[in-house]
């Protein structure tokens, strides 16, 4: 038996669009990673979906293994913008500009 | 017979030894090492000599290390021991034995003495492999070998700026013969499949029946010009005098200019194959030893006028082997080692001498022109004595060593053409003539410096004057090699040459009978003259010599300038090379090759002042071009499924559209 499987696509291409805006538009690099995190989540939503779609547990097992590495990840990235921050006293990603000339 | 390659292996190791650790050895020590090396190698060639005689001659080739292998060629480094190698082995060794025990006193006190030692020692090490060589290749090594000691040696003092050009005159001038030389042993090779010495003459007759002989034979020939001072490539000869004495004495004179002869007789048999190409070594080494001859006459350098006269006495050989005269070219090139080697080694004492004396009388005239010289007899009595054994040895007096190998050179020569036994024999009178012109003006005229330098010339001392007794009682006794006749001892030399030569010289028997006696008594009359005239020329207080050079101005100016050969290969040859490489440099180096470098420099510069506005070094737009590649990608992952036609044509909008939105949202320099 098997679920339709669009209206959960159609709700991660919004979310990760949604995500490429944030990461483009927004300034704050905070809110640059949360949008990050949308487009992976978005990612997480379609593998599920297939996983329903073909019965087998593989997606829901990659969904896993990028929520780990996710949270690595965090870890890792939070600390980038702590070291940002205390270089720059700002956290606007325009800002971040040390390589150019 | 292994010995053969510790003959070699001694100069050279002894030339390494110096050239590494010299430096730290006193000059007793580095003179005693360079000449025992010598010595010993003089040592191993007679233990060899007694071998060979025993094998009644028989040639033996000393394996060694292959070189090169390359499918059919195989290049191996082996040594031939015969007769007529060992002959040039023992000429090598003994006499440059000799020369280095001169050179210790007369190079004493030289800021360079170890460098000196081990380049000579190099060079007796390279000419000994030069000789011994059992193929054309490995010959070819000790060839280059010593023409780089050569050249190293003539721009010895390098202080001197006319040293260096010497030098490199000699390097360039011998590298046209080398030419001859690479191209004749390629001949050699694709006619026999091998270049090895016993080889080609085994299997000339049959291999060369068919012609071929010619070409192989000029070629040869040519680099027998460029090392041995023929014309027209004598020209570097008179010019390598700018080297120390010893050297001129030992590569100039005694050695490395024979090695073209050699090379010649060692391929006997294929110059004798050629007829034709034989005429022409007689017709050149006549032509040159007329024109050294004549230069010979109003040269003013004591040094210069011995390298006229070695670059004739060469031509006296190459005449022998043109005229089918193998042993009695060997012959002469025997004797002439011994009294050309004393007369430089003299000369040097000369030199060595006037130095200190015009030093001593705080001048600073040439110590080498005679014009400067004149009644050194008193003075210097060895080397009067030995020095006028030496002119007499060579003008061809009766007895002396140069005597009885002349003699045999026309004698051969009056067996086949009587015009060129003229021109020979004219050729002796002028040698006579000319070195006992070098004699007066330099032992008996008057004095021309006064007696500030004049009382101030002391003979030179034991270590100089030992080696010139011995080369003089050489150069009386020399003869005694080859003397003509059929009694017992005669024609030593060439019962012992006969294994060697003897199948060349029996394809090249023939020619009419000659009265040898005959011959003997003209030349020994002509030489005479020649003597006597240079006496009534140039005895104490005589100027016929200047008279005469006044009274055909033109002919005195034609030789001075030496026939204008320099100034012609330099205003035909130099000049345009010089041309030809400025504009090179100026239009193909500078305009093409540079041009194009800094074209394409500039090109990536412009490229990169171009797209650097798309790298501002904001992290946003940085995340634009991500997300549009991303973009491009799925979108052309999904529009494969349309065929490659509609796929292309969808990427090709698609990434237009792409261009178009990072144009626009394209950072801007605020600047």
């Amino acid at each position: 038996m098997t679920s339709p499987i669009g209206p959960a696509l159609a709700l991660s291409a919004v979310l990760f669009a949604c995500g490429v805006a944030g990461v483009l538009l927004r300034r704050n690099i905070l809110v640059v990673y949360m949008s990050i995190e949308l487009m992976l989540n978005a990612a997480n939503l379609a593998f599920v979906a297939f996983s329903r779609l073909h019965s087998a547990l593989d997606g829901q097992l990659f969904v896993f293994f990028s929520l780990t590495v996710a949270a690595a990840e965090v870890a890792v990235g939070l600390g980038i913008v702590v070291a940002v921050y205390r270089k720059l006293q700002s956290v606007d990603v325009d800002r971040v500009n040390l390589l150019r000339n | 017979m292994e010995l053969a390659w510790l003959l070699i292996a001694l100069p050279l190791l002894a030339s390494a030894v110096l050239g590494l650790r010299g430096r730290r050895m006193d000059e007793t020590e580095i003179g005693t090492l360079a000449c025992g090396a010598v010595a010993g190698s003089f040592l191993l060639a007679l233990l060899l000599m007694l071998d060979v005689a025993v094998r009644h001659g028989a040639a033996v080739v000393v394996g060694g290390p292959t070189w090169v292998s390359v499918g059919a060629l195989n290049l191996a480094l082996s040594l031939q021991v015969d007769p007529l190698s060992l002959t040039m082995t023992l000429v090598v060794t003994g006499v440059g034995l000799v020369i280095h025990l001169f050179a210790r006193g007369y190079m004493h006190g030289d800021p360079h003495y170890p460098r000196f030692f081990a380049l000579l020692n190099l060079f007796v090490g390279m000419m000994l492999i030069l000789v011994l060589a059992s193929n054309l290749a490995f010959m070819f090594v000790g060839w280059e070998g010593v023409g780089f000691c050569s050249y190293m040696l003539i721009g010895y003092y390098t202080h001197k700026p006319s040293a260096h050009q010497a030098g490199k005159k000699a390097f360039i001038v011998n590298r046209i013969g080398d030419l001859g030389f690479m191209l004749g042993a390629f001949l050699v090779y694709r006619a026999f499949g091998t270049l090895e010495f016993t080889a080609i003459s085994e299997q000339s007759p049959t291999v060369l029946a068919a012609g071929g002989a010619a070409a192989i034979a000029f070629f040869l020939f040519v680099g027998a010009c460029g090392k041995s001072a023929q014309f027209p490539l004598y020209v570097w000869l008179p010019d390598a005098m700018e080297g120390p004495t010893p050297v001129s004495a030992l590569i100039h004179a005694a050695t490395m200019v024979t090695a073209g002869v050699y090379l010649v007789v060692r391929m006997g048999m294929v110059f004798a194959l050629a007829p034709a190409v034989l005429n022409l070594v007689a017709v050149v080494g006549l032509l040159t030893a007329v024109l050294a001859a004549l230069l010979a006459l109003v040269q003013n350098d004591i040094k210069r006028v011995l390298a006229y006269s070695t670059i004739s006495q060469l031509g006296y050989m190459f005449l022998a082997a043109g005229m089918g005269a193998y042993t009695a070219a060997i012959f002469h090139l025997v004797t002439h080692a011994f009294f050309k080697a004393l007369l430089f080694l003299g000369s040097g004492s000369v030199i060595h001498a006037m130095e200190h004396a015009i030093h001593h009388a705080g001048r600073c005239d040439d110590p080498q022109d005679m014009r400067h010289m004149g009644g050194l007899r008193e003075r210097m009595p060895t080397t009067h004595w030995t020095m006028l054994v030496g002119a007499l040895a060579i003008s061809g007096c009766p007895l002396l060593a140069g005597f009885w190998s002349k003699d045999e050179i026309l004698f051969a020569t009056s067996r086949h053409s009587y015009l060129l036994w003229l021109v020979g024999l004219g050729v002796a009178l002028l040698t006579a003539f000319y070195m006992f012109r070098l004699i007066l003006k330099t032992f008996y005229q008057e004095p021309k410096l006064g007696p500030a330098v004049h009382d101030q010339v002391v003979e030179s001392s034991a270590v100089m004057t030992l080696p010139l007794r011995i080369l003089g009682v050489l150069s009386i006794l020399g003869g005694v090699l080859n003397l003509p006749g059929h009694w017992f001892g005669a024609g030593w030399l060439h019962h012992w040459l006969h294994p060697t030569l003897g199948p060349s010289l029996e394809l090249l028997a023939g020619g009419r009978e000659g009265n040898e006696l005959l011959g003997m008594v003209i030349s020994s009359i002509v030489a005479l003259t020649g003597i006597g005239l240079a006496c009534s020329c140039y005895a104490a207080g005589r100027g016929r010599g200047a008279a005469l050079a006044a009274r055909y101005p033109r002919v005195y100016g034609a030789l001075v300038a030496k026939y204008w050969l320099d100034e012609t290969y330099r205003r035909y040859l130099v000049e345009p090379g010089n041309e030809l490489a400025e504009t090179c440099a100026a239009v193909i180096d500078a305009g093409v090759v540079d041009g194009s470098v800094n074209l394409l420099g500039r090109w990536v510069l412009a490229l990169g002042q171009d797209v650097r506005h798309y790298q501002p070094g904001l992290v946003r737009s940085y995340a634009l071009w991500f997300v549009v590649g991303a973009v491009g990608v799925v979108g052309y992952l999904g529009l494969v499924g349309l065929g490659p036609w509609a796929a292309g044509l969808a990427l090709v909008l698609l990434a237009t559209l792409a261009g178009a939105v990072a144009w626009v949202v394209r950072p801007r320099n605020e600047g």
